[in-house]
């Protein structure tokens, strides 16, 4: 076993643009749940109306600027429709909404009636979207080693995209850690404890918990775009699993905390591909990369489990404001 | 489901196996293209140009398989020539003149239980020019009249990377009868007696324990797979496979509500904190079949059933048994929830628990049966509906999961009767939805109607007020 190259693999991963889309995405769901309390099991969804809205746009000529416009909005008319009429639903009602409209806008992009717009199941490749983005980089061409890590300076899974995925990720982090100190993130924090409370003060919850799952849902956007630059957009990649492991990661960092979802994205991530390096290095073929790869899941799986039961707080959180069951 | 009309591109879709599977598959027919050089299989690839021009075509099973060891007689300006499909179905003929050929079918080497979807079209003509290719397709299925074969498109074989491919985007073993709408109506009642065998037991365990179960479609998937196993691995037939699928599914039940549920109530984890532990539990287990099974697809008998006709609709036998067996076990769970001592402390735990125990019901023991039935049910549901769609996959549970909450949701969450009703609701909606909106986009439909129900009366049909908060 080579344990050089696991190790490098497992490090690369500790920054890859896979793991800053991951963590995006967790920031908003910690908007969702951890500030404000509320169930969000469609946050796929989010990230795939990012993701479409930036590659479209892009693909009818939209400058940079304008397509990532394209990609918020679609998200922030997602989170509207979608909590007209769930915001005022008990927890395990709003669950099952928010996971059924996000199989709802994966079943129409992934439908062969719409392949001319959205490439249907095959979805759309990498070389139709990237170039604007690729453009903007203002990197020399060519790649670049640091230490054992050589990527391209622009292409595809390149340090640029890098660049702009960690500096979204630290901006999100600095963001969230000033509204939890706000009175805005008070009032939030209010409707997670108590909704009645906060009414009784004369504040409007509804409105209070649009504006959070409209904020939440925007750093999904933002995280769907990162996750699918490297490669391409394929509606299948933003399906129900990739809900489930952003709630792992949100759990296991620790909901309602400022670094929380950031430690649990780069914990989730390297103990998988250590985890699947050591697998496909194993010296009997008795696993294949693809068992590898579902045992992995079955790991996040079975840890999502184990973190609800034993510590819903994850690594970070305070159990007195981790409220799973606080509405 | 199911199309009436023939839509070529549609019906023969499968869900695309993994690129990884896909180089599986290539690496083994390389394999045996070096091991058995002799092999008819091992057809050279062709590709064309200035000189050569290429006949191809690919023949699948009425159920999308690949139809292996298929022979074709190509008669061309050149003689003639035969050709055998390959393992995955396909068969390539490179040629050197322009022309008019014609493709015969030897209708005897089709796979056993395999016809033409149009018997009398065994031959196809089609005009070639050299730099290019044509192709040349002969449809599976049973006969229908207006069926035809037609030009393949010849675009390469769908390849996604895909880890939430849908499985039932699939041909049921029926096939279309002369009116669209009440073939559509039929599929629809059939398809939503198979998921109330599957909604009920979710909406019990709902009324009795207060929990949404994720997982439910695991539950059902387990069925299916383990009629597979033990049809194709044990060699079983096919009525003792569902038995031991369904006795197994219930020991499932039980051993989970002793190990996981049970323990989980007494430390009084939260109902939210224990849906997302389902949710857990349903993403273990769906990848731990993933695991065993790989993500094709695996089909629990291989034969297919003849068709009957009853009026303007054609159902395959093995469907109207299924359909039966739906309805006499539905009847049954009524009967029990009606009439029996253990049925009606069920719904009594179901109306208030607390005061169930005040008067003397055992409702961990109530809780413990509930969850036993459900399971069952749910692996009796999993094996018709892997019947019904031909073919099970390691994620059919979890495409239908949504399905189920919808019927649950429409009827009423919580009450058995409820979920009958929602399931035939959704099932007859998920299947004349393709009458007006492109097929693969008929689940959505299903769950706008789950948005709708919430938007408009949250308690569903049959529900109560109260249980809504």
């Amino acid at each position: 076993m080579d344990w050089t190259r696991i190790l490098t693999n497992v490090a690369g991963e500790l920054f890859a643009p896979a793991t800053a889309a991951y963590a995006l995405a967790a920031i908003g769901l910690n908007v969702h749940f951890g500030m404000t309390g509320l169930i969000n099991m469609g946050q796929a969804g989010f990230m795939l109306m990012g993701a479409y809205g930036f590659a479209i746009a892009t693909m009818n000529g939209w400058p940079v600027w304008a397509a990532v416009l394209a990609g918020l909005i679609a998200a922030a008319i997602f989170a509207i429709i979608l909590g007209i009429p769930t915001l005022q639903l008990r927890g395990d009602y709003l669950a099952i909404v928010t996971i059924a409209a996000a199989e709802i806008a994966r079943y129409t992009v992934r439908s062969s009636s719409l392949t001319w717009l959205t490439g249907g199941n095959a979805g759309i490749s990498g070389n139709d979207f990237k170039g604007s983005f690729q453009n903007l980089c203002p990197l020399p061409e060519g790649s670049w080693a640091l230490g054992p890590f050589q990527y391209s300076n622009c292409l595809s899974n390149s340090w640029w995209l890098r660049i702009v995925g960690w500096s979204l990720v630290a901006i999100a982090v600095v963001l969230v850690w000033r509204w939890m100190k706000s009175p805005w993130g008070r009032v939030l924090k209010g409707i997670r404890e108590d909704e009645d409370a906060v009414r009784s003060l004369g504040k409007n919850v509804y409105s209070y918990k649009m504006q959070a799952l409209v904020l939440g849902g925007l750093f999904g956007a933002l995280g769907g775009m990162i996750y699918v630059l490297p490669s391409a957009v394929q509606a299948d990649a933003l399906g129900r699993t990739l809900t489930f492991n952003v709630w792992t990661i949100l759990l296991l960092g620790g909901a309602a905390t400022v670094f929380g979802p950031v430690l649990g994205s780069l914990i989730m991530w390297a103990v998988l591909m250590l985890i699947k390096s050591v697998l496909r290095d194993m010296p009997w073929d008795v696993i294949t990369s693809t068992q590898a790869e579902a045992f992995s899941w079955v790991l996040v799986g079975v840890t999502l489990m184990v973190l609800v039961i034993f510590r819903p707080q994850g690594i970070l959180g305070d159990p007195k404001e981790v409220a799973i069951d606080g509405r | 489901m199911h199309l009436a009309a023939p839509q070529p591109s549609q019906r023969r879709r499968r869900p695309a196996p993994s690129r990884a599977l896909w180089l599986l598959i290539t690496a083994f027919a390389a394999l045996l293209v070096t091991a058995l050089p002799a092999s008819a299989a091992a057809e050279p690839a062709c590709s064309p140009d200035p000189e050569t021009a290429c006949l191809i075509g690919t023949m699948r099973t009425a159920a999308g398989d690949p139809a292996v060891g298929v022979q074709l007689e190509v008669v061309g300006p050149d003689g003639s020539e035969t050709v055998t499909t390959g393992d995955d179905g396909r068969w390539v003929l490179a040629v050197h003149t322009a022309g008019e050929y014609t493709v015969n079918l030897d209708v005897e080497t089709l796979p056993a239980g395999e016809t033409l979807r149009d018997p009398t079209v065994t031959s196809r003509t089609l005009t070639i020019e050299l730099n290019s290719q044509a192709g040349a397709l002969f449809a599976l299925g049973e006969p229908t009249s207006s069926g035809d074969a037609t030009a393949e498109p010849s675009s390469a074989s769908p390849s996604d990377t895909s880890t939430d491919s849908d499985p039932t985007t699939e041909t049921p073993s029926t096939s279309p009868g002369t009116n669209r709408v009440a073939q559509q109506f039929a599929n629809g009642l059939v398809f939503g007696l198979l998921l109330a065998l599957a909604s009920v037991g979710l909406s019990l365990v709902y009324g009795t324990t207060g929990l949404s179960s994720f997982s439910h479609g695991e539950q059902v998937t387990l069925g299916a797979i383990l009629a597979y196993v033990g049809v194709q691995l044990v060699g079983l037939p096919l009525w003792a496979a569902a038995l031991a699928a369904i006795a197994i599914g219930g020991a499932t039940g039980w051993l989970q509500n002793l190990g996981i549920w049970a323990p989980l109530r007494r430390r009084r984890v939260g109902l939210t904190q224990q849906m997302i532990v389902t949710i857990g539990l349903s993403m273990a287990l769906q990848y731990l079949f993933q695991f065993f099974f790989g993500g094709g697809r695996l089909r629990i008998v291989t034969t297919s059933s003849s068709p009957v006709r009853i009026g303007p609709v054609v159902m395959s036998v093995q469907t109207l048994i299924s359909a039966g067996i739906a309805i006499v076990v539905l009847a049954g769970v009524a009967m029990f929830l009606m009439y029996t001592r253990t049925g009606r402390a069920t719904r009594a735990v179901s109306d208030n628990p607390a005061l169930a125990a005040a008067s003397g019901i055992g409702v961990e023991s109530v809780i413990r049966t509930v969850w036993v039935g459900a399971t069952a049910l749910a692996a009796l549901g999993g094996v018709l509906t892997g019947l019904y769609f031909q073919a099970t996959t390691w994620n059919m549970g979890g495409t239908i999961l949504l399905l189920m909450f919808a019927a649950v949701t429409l009827g009423g969450l919580g009450t058995a009767f409820g979920a009958l009703a929602g399931s035939m609701v959704i099932g007859i909606v998920s299947e004349m939805a393709s009458l007006v909106m492109p097929s693969d986009m008929r689940f959505a439909g299903a769950l706008l109607i789950l948005i709708l129900v919430l938007l408009i009366r949250p308690q569903g049909i049959l529900g109560r007020r109260d249980r809504i908060g």
